[in-house]
């Protein structure tokens, strides 16, 4: 985290819904600093950070619509690029 | 005033119970599905023998010929434990029942062909005695195997076999203003038509396998996969361009059930196939012996169902199953 001006991060709530995306963020994004907080995950990474559909629905064992990410989401900083497949933040 | 507010951490002493523990570390909070499904079976201490089996214990590794290290090596990719199994099937019987409803107050029926209505009695009715025995089936599954996580699938698995089975039921009274008509000559047709016998003669000795693994492969990999997408899938298609999409709309439990069905059997045989050479030539050699009686024994049905091409069709279907669970490591 050098460059404290890429980093984007993720912030969800710390709950059993959202343990699988956490998951699905740690496997996808190998270099992405995860931080457990009281109640809440915080995910940051330079530059980018990926949320993979496919990823979420193998730990989840359902399928999975990413819009449900929102349910769970206490803040983020990025720009957003989301559709049926993915959720991915970074700074253009 | 002010009111300060600091946050405190407080963690847990511990995050998951100690089976689990063992098994997938302490750095991770247990699932749900672990937490339902891994070593809720007993192990030791079982005292007697039952009565009706003197050979084995209650619950022993030895009634089926594979050999696993580890029983819980298979986890099912659906994750289901009681919660999500319910939850899962309560919405699809939802939709369910909002199609046969519709098709009711619709008077959907009226408009289907008379041949088409034919074929289904003919061909769709009867299958719920085949759901029948596959509920039998996976409930001597569940009875003889070895873990949590077997038992649970198996009996998901029977009860799912069990609506379907009353899914075709109330297809067959549908058809015939509540009347049992179909039903009957379903049954009668079952039991005494040439076409269905290969069929009951091969699910019967199903019935009485002793191995329940052998069962699993027989019911679960081998006829499944040849009924389901022969009948429900293929089949259904063809009655939708002959003018009986209703039908289609009745059985989507089914299409749909098969679709996420395939994915635990899936990694059932990848697993087992995987753990050891025996095991993969004793899964090929079930799977060798179970899809050569059975797509015999289907012949005579799939040349009703689809008339010249029926042959070719489950040829075709065959040559799917095999060549998935080949995917997985079972190859013939």
């Amino acid at each position: 985290m050098s460059n404290k001006k890429n980093t984007v991060f993720l912030i969800l709530q710390d709950n059993e819904d959202a343990r699988p995306i956490i998951e699905a963020v740690e496997q996808d994004n190998p270099d992405a600093n995860i931080q457990y907080q009281p109640g809440m995950v915080r995910m940051e990474a330079a530059g980018r950070l990926l949320v993979n559909r496919v990823t979420v629905e193998e730990n989840l064992g359902r399928e999975w619509d990413v819009q449900e990410l929102h349910l769970n989401l206490i803040s983020l900083a990025g720009n957003i690029d989301e559709d049926e497949d993915k959720f991915e933040i970074s700074w253009h | 005033m002010s009111i300060e507010i600091s946050a405190k951490s407080i963690t847990p002493v511990r995050l998951a119970y100690g089976n689990l523990e063992r098994r997938f570390g302490d750095k991770k909070p247990a699932s749900r599905y672990q937490e339902a499904v891994y070593d809720i079976q007993p192990t030791t201490n079982f005292q007697y023998r039952p009565l009706w089996d003197k050979n084995h214990d209650i619950y022993d590794v030895s009634k089926t010929a594979i050999v696993m290290e580890d029983w819980y090596s298979f986890a099912d990719p659906r994750q289901y434990y009681y919660g999500s199994y319910t939850i899962a099937r309560a919405k699809q019987q939802e939709v369910a029942e909002h199609n046969f409803a519709f098709v009711d107050k619709r008077d959907l029926f009226d408009a289907v062909p008379e041949a088409v209505k034919q074929a289904v009695r003919n061909i769709l009715i009867p299958l719920r005695h085949v759901e029948w025995a596959a509920n039998m089936n996976n409930c001597q599954i569940t009875d003889e195997c070895y873990g949590s996580n077997f038992s649970s699938v198996g009996m998901f698995n029977a009860m799912d076999r069990l609506g379907m089975a009353q899914y075709v039921t109330r297809i067959g009274l549908l058809l015939d203003g509540n009347e049992e008509a179909t039903l009957d000559a379903a049954k009668q047709a079952w039991m005494e038509a040439p076409q269905w016998q290969g069929l009951r003669h091969a699910i019967e000795d199903m019935f009485v396998l002793d191995d329940w693994f052998e069962l699993m492969v027989a019911q679960n990999f081998v006829l499944d996969g040849l009924i389901f997408p022969l009948l429900y899938d293929r089949f259904e298609k063809k009655l939708t361009q002959e003018g009986g999409s209703t039908i289609a709309m009745l059985t989507e439990f089914m299409d749909d059930w098969y679709k996420e069905t395939v994915r635990w059997t899936n990694a059932l045989a990848k697993v087992t196939a995987k753990e050891s050479a025996e095991n993969q030539a004793l899964l090929s050699g079930w799977v060798a012996k179970w899809t050569d009686r059975l797509s015999v024994a289907l012949e005579p049905i799939a040349i009703e169902a689809f008339g010249d091409d029926g042959a070719n069709e489950l040829v075709e279907v065959k040559a799917e199953l095999l060549d998935r669970l080949a995917k997985q490591g079972v190859t013939v």
